[in-house]
């Protein structure tokens, strides 16, 4: 067998994600020579690092090609996401900053951790085999796993860590499998390859339509339990819960765009024609995300009603999010729709990022350092005591509720679009009412912060980086609310990159 | 018709926001004076300004004027899209009109020493005016839901930082209330513009007069039937129209006064316009076949309204039940889906603003002085101050609907319109007509209660005179009162041309059933 040569891997297109993992590596010898009360060295070096794969993705960006013999893709779907990923990467490496100091786990390993799971989820982003798939979705968890648990020997956070683990290698499991059964249908591993042989495999015997949906469906479980969608979301607010807040937050917002980054590849590269009956015009899978969206639609905004400590709250309501992404998913199957409704899944992530970080950054900054604070009684009084801060937060609850004028409406707006253009009026319908859901429990945050009093300084831990970390999300959450054209045009031809990226 | 210049209406939409960014960087400790100041300042030039729309406004035009157009989401078909016509001139020179009133109205008010942050509140009254003019203006469906949705924030946090004792309950049930409602016309403004390829109303309604668009109707609950609930059950709500008024008492009553004369003054009206504006040309089948069945409503709301308001001891309760009524009359008026009947119930809604934004300037001025709404606790109030007893007689008679006042004019072309529609005819007439005689009871009896009767309590007789700010307040009711009560015809002169378009586009579409039959007396 011959070997490719440099050249046709076509190494430039990977420096986005490849330096970023190089840059872990090396961060981490480098770790070794910054005395440990210094070790908010390594944060800027790794911050360093985040910008440089920040700017060499916009480099890349639009100028869609292949990479190591077409294993590796970067087009615009991949460059979008990664701009949210790395934009993710960004705001948790400033949170973390003093949150580390101030809660006693600052060690150097925490960042190289963090842009280890990020170049997981750019290769994720990228992945075009379903080889590549799994080993960048270990990539992705393996780190963090350590990240849940890295406020060890404190109980909450190990239990985070170890539920975190085994629950993630099940699904690693169920991907793996799912993606051996395809690869048993079809022959192939390769996304762009798998697509031609569903038709084959379809019009053959009987038991190819069996693998491929047993298959498919596996796969949708696996990267299900990374988006943390019902039925495969109860380890979410134990984990969120328990793991360092800054990781939390980069958990809720990270995590999913690699979940779903993978999916949307999967679902509309390799297996658009996967039709259940024969003249079907719409995907096999449409009805399976259907119900598993609308499940988690209701479950998460219902059961967030109860919550009682905000990083609880937010991991049922990252769920409920995972729901309304998932309705765009679900309206790709039905063709014509498909890149309409990739963009409005993109879109959506990137409001729920803004927001997502944003609130969770707040949350940190009311958190104490021995990580209690976080109940929603500790709201109380802020809206006088830190007027900014609160006013700010309730644009976050109000982005997250899908009120006019934030990023969070925005989101919405183009997930139910393109779903009612796919015709899934119900579906449709059960977004906007759990929306409506949504605001009771985000709307009670407000009305602890602005209409309860309380007592004490609830904001003594808004320290300046946090505040800059906040400040940064409130921005985008504003702009992408009143100028979404800035956005909307960035994403305009992403659809259509992954559709002509069949070589 | 399209203009590419700066707008008149684009100012008069952006000007409470320039006053909210000036604002936002005052002192509140040492600037509290030039705060309030600077928020009168902006409501009054505001309200000149729009003035100044009606005067460049051609009446015998029935189209949109002064229009601006600026793309906001291309890709979407979505617009910055403004411009005023009959249907919503008066509705902006309404909300232009009370906001200066409602700010006077808080100059001197105790809520304040209760609950400080003068400057917050002033900053939510100007980001309300700047969205409830957007609603009036605004001819994009998705920056209409925009603006919609942003009516909520501020009147929410009006309600809940500086309301009565149950604010919180009150407000988290205002804000639900509403947004259950708009999120699912939010879905029918999504199929709407999905269909047409455009968000632009115009454009939509063009579209469906020349037949290139058309939304199926064989049935009240088909797809046409549908999409017009959709829209009908987020108006419904907001009007509110029974059965769906019960957030309307518990907010009116815990807002404070200037949340009250808004929310009455102009929040109520944007149900009532979104249903001229929206669902009777939208889906003007759908609107045939179903008028009927929400003109009861409405009649079932006028006499409930009327009723259970008889049946208050809480001055702000009474007052606010009787919306429910007026509301009720509005609704009746532009299901009779004729001349005369949107016209009846488009001024209505403006004498509604005012006389019901009148009623609760005074009950606000009774409340400040006792600090109790229950009537009992007054008595002999025209003893103690004839003057401020004099104007509330005017308000309360207004109300009322007395020939020379504002709402007889209103009240009056609604049920010639009621009479004379093929659709409702003399039952809905007559059952609306008994909603008058039972408004004079249950205000009789209020103002009765309040300002008759002997001097016999220490209080009253003490109570504070009349405030300048105060009275300010009070004189732009009065003229606006006299003004529609006497001199009626230049108010219907500006909506006559758009409102028999109107009329005409839903004869049109709807053949079999002639609608429009009878046309204002000149």
């Amino acid at each position: 067998m011959q070997l490719p040569s440099l050249s046709e891997l076509n190494l430039g297109l990977t420096v986005p994600a490849l330096s970023l993992a190089l840059w872990a590596c090396i961060l981490l010898v480098i770790d070794l020579f910054i005395p440990r009360d210094r070790k908010s060295v390594t944060a800027w070096l790794a911050a360093g690092g985040v910008v440089f794969a920040f700017i060499a993705n916009l480099l890349v960006y639009r100028d869609p090609g292949v990479a190591f013999m077409g294993l590796f893709v970067a087009d615009e779907f991949a460059g979008f996401l990664n701009i949210v990923v790395l934009l993710t990467a960004f705001i948790a490496i400033l949170m973390s900053v003093d949150y580390l100091k101030r809660t006693g786990i600052e060690r150097g390993e925490y960042y190289v951790l963090l842009l280890m799971t990020t170049s997981g989820i750019m290769f994720m982003n990228s992945a075009n085999d379903l080889a590549v798939v799994f080993i960048a979705l270990e990539l992705l968890s393996i780190p963090l796993y350590v990240l849940a648990a890295f406020r060890a020997p404190e109980e909450r956070s190990e239990e985070a860590g170890l539920k975190y683990f085994i629950l993630g290698a099940f699904a690693s499991a169920f991907f793996v499998f799912g993606a051996a059964l395809i690869y048993g249908a079809t022959g192939s591993s390769s996304l762009p390859v798998i697509v031609d042989a569903v038709g084959r495999a379809l019009a053959g015997e009987g038991s190819s339509l069996l693998l491929l949906l047993m298959g498919s469906g596996l796969i949708l479980a696996g990267l299900g339990f990374k988006v943390a969608v019902v039925p495969f979301h109860m380890w979410t607010p134990d984990v969120y819960e328990g793991a360092p807040t800054p990781v939390t937050a980069f958990m809720s917002v990270g995590a999913k765009v690699g979940g779903f980054a993978a999916l949307l590849r999967i679902l509309l590269v390799a297996l658009p024609a996967l039709t259940v009956a024969e003249g079907d015009a719409v995907a096999g899978w449409q009805t399976a995300t259907w119900v598993v969206a609308a499940l988690t639609l209701i479950l998460g905004n219902i059961v967030a009603i109860s919550q009682t400590n905000i990083k609880r709250l937010l991991a049922y309501s990252s769920i409920a999010h995972a729901g309304y992404v998932l309705m765009a998913v679900a309206a790709a199957g039905t063709p014509g729709v498909s890149d309409q409704a990739t963009r409005a899944a993109l879109i959506y992530l990137m409001a729920y990022m803004f927001t997502n970080l944003g609130a969770f950054a707040v949350a940190m900054a009311i958190e104490k350092d021995d990580g209690s604070g976080t109940s929603l009684d500790d709201f109380k009084g802020l809206g006088r005591s830190r007027p900014l801060l609160a006013a700010i937060m309730a644009v976050f609850m109000l982005s997250l509720t899908g009120i006019p004028l934030t990023a969070g409406f925005v989101g919405k707006w183009v997930v139910f679009q393109a779903t009612i253009e796919a015709g899934l009026y119900t579906l449709a319908v059960i977004g906007v009412l759990t929306s409506v859901i949504s605001a009771f429990y985000y709307v009670r945050v407000i009305v602890n912060m602005f209409l309860e009093d309380g007592e004490g300084d609830p904001a003594a831990a808004a320290t300046p980086y946090v505040q800059w970390a906040i400040y940064l999300t409130f921005a985008g959450t504003l702009v992408l609310g009143i100028i979404p054209s800035l956005v909307t045009n960035l994403s305009g031809p992403v659809a259509l990159a992954v559709a002509s990226l069949v070589p | 018709m399209e203009a590419t210049g700066l707008s008149l209406v684009t100012v008069v939409l952006f000007l409470p926001l320039i006053g909210f960014a000036i604002m936002l960087f005052m002192n509140e400790r040492t600037q509290a004076g030039a705060i309030r100041w600077t928020a009168l300042g902006f409501s009054v030039l505001t309200f000149l300004l729009s003035l100044g729309l009606w005067a460049l406004y051609n009446p015998d035009d029935p189209g949109l004027q002064l229009v601006q157009r600026i793309n906001w989401l291309p890709d979407y078909g979505i617009s910055y899209y403004v411009g005023v016509d009959g249907l919503s001139l008066l509705l902006v020179i309404l909300t232009t009109f009370i906001m200066p009133v409602a700010i006077l109205a808080s100059f001197r008010s105790h809520i304040f020493e209760e609950r400080g942050r003068e400057k917050l509140y002033y900053l939510f009254m100007m980001l309300l005016e700047w969205a409830m003019i957007g609603v009036f203006v605004v001819q994009d469906l998705v920056i209409f839901y925009v603006f919609w949705e942003v009516t909520l924030v501020p009147m929410y946090f009006l309600i809940g930082i500086w309301g009565a004792e149950q604010r919180i309950y009150a407000a988290v049930k205002f804000f639900l209330y509403t947004m259950a409602g708009s999120i699912l016309m939010l879905l029918a403004i999504l199929y709407v513009g999905i269909n047409a390829g455009t968000f632009a109303l115009p454009e939509i309604i063009a579209a469906i007069q020349t037949g290139a668009l058309s939304f199926p109707f064989d049935g009240l609950f088909s797809t046409q039937g549908l999409l017009f609930l959709g829209f009908l059950i987020a108006f419904a709500i907001k009007v509110p129209i029974w059965p769906l008024h019960s957030w309307l008492p518990d907010a009116h009553v815990q807002a404070p006064t200037a949340g009250s004369i808004i929310l009455a003054g102009v929040l109520l009206k944007m149900g009532t316009y979104g249903i001229v504006r929206f669902c009777l040309p939208l889906f003007p089948e759908a609107s045939v076949a179903w008028a009927p069945t929400i003109a009861t409503l409405g009649v079932i709301g006028i006499i409930y309204g009327a009723w259970v308001s008889y049946a208050q001891r809480d001055m702000k309760k009474l007052v606010a039940y009787s919306s429910v009524s007026h509301l009720g009359f509005v609704v009746v008026g532009i299901f009779a889906l004729n001349a005369a009947g949107i016209e009846g119930g488009i001024l209505q809604m403006v004498n509604h603003g005012v006389s019901t934004g009148g009623l609760f300037l005074i009950v606000g001025m009774l409340y400040e002085r006792r600090h109790t709404k229950a009537m009992e606790a007054f008595g002999g109030v025209w003893k103690a101050l004839p003057l401020f007893g004099a104007v509330s007689l005017v308000i309360v008679l207004s109300s009322m609907g007395l020939p020379g006042l504002n709402s007889f004019v209103g009240e009056f072309t609604i049920l010639m319109g009621t009479l004379g529609s093929n659709i409702l005819g003399f039952v809905f007439a007559l059952f609306a007509t008994l909603g008058v005689i039972l408004a004079a009871v249950y205000m009789l009896y209020f103002y009765q209660k309040v300002y008759m009767g002997e001097l016999d309590k220490e209080e009253i007789r003490n109570l504070e005179p009349l405030h300048w700010s105060e009275k300010a307040a009070l004189v732009p009711v009065l003229i606006a009162i006299f003004l529609i009560g006497l001199q009626p015809a230049p108010f219907f002169r500006s909506m006559d041309a758009s409102v028999d378009a109107l009329v005409r586009h839903v004869d049109e579409s709807v053949p079999e059933v002639v609608v429009g039959n009878l046309q204002m007396p000149e």
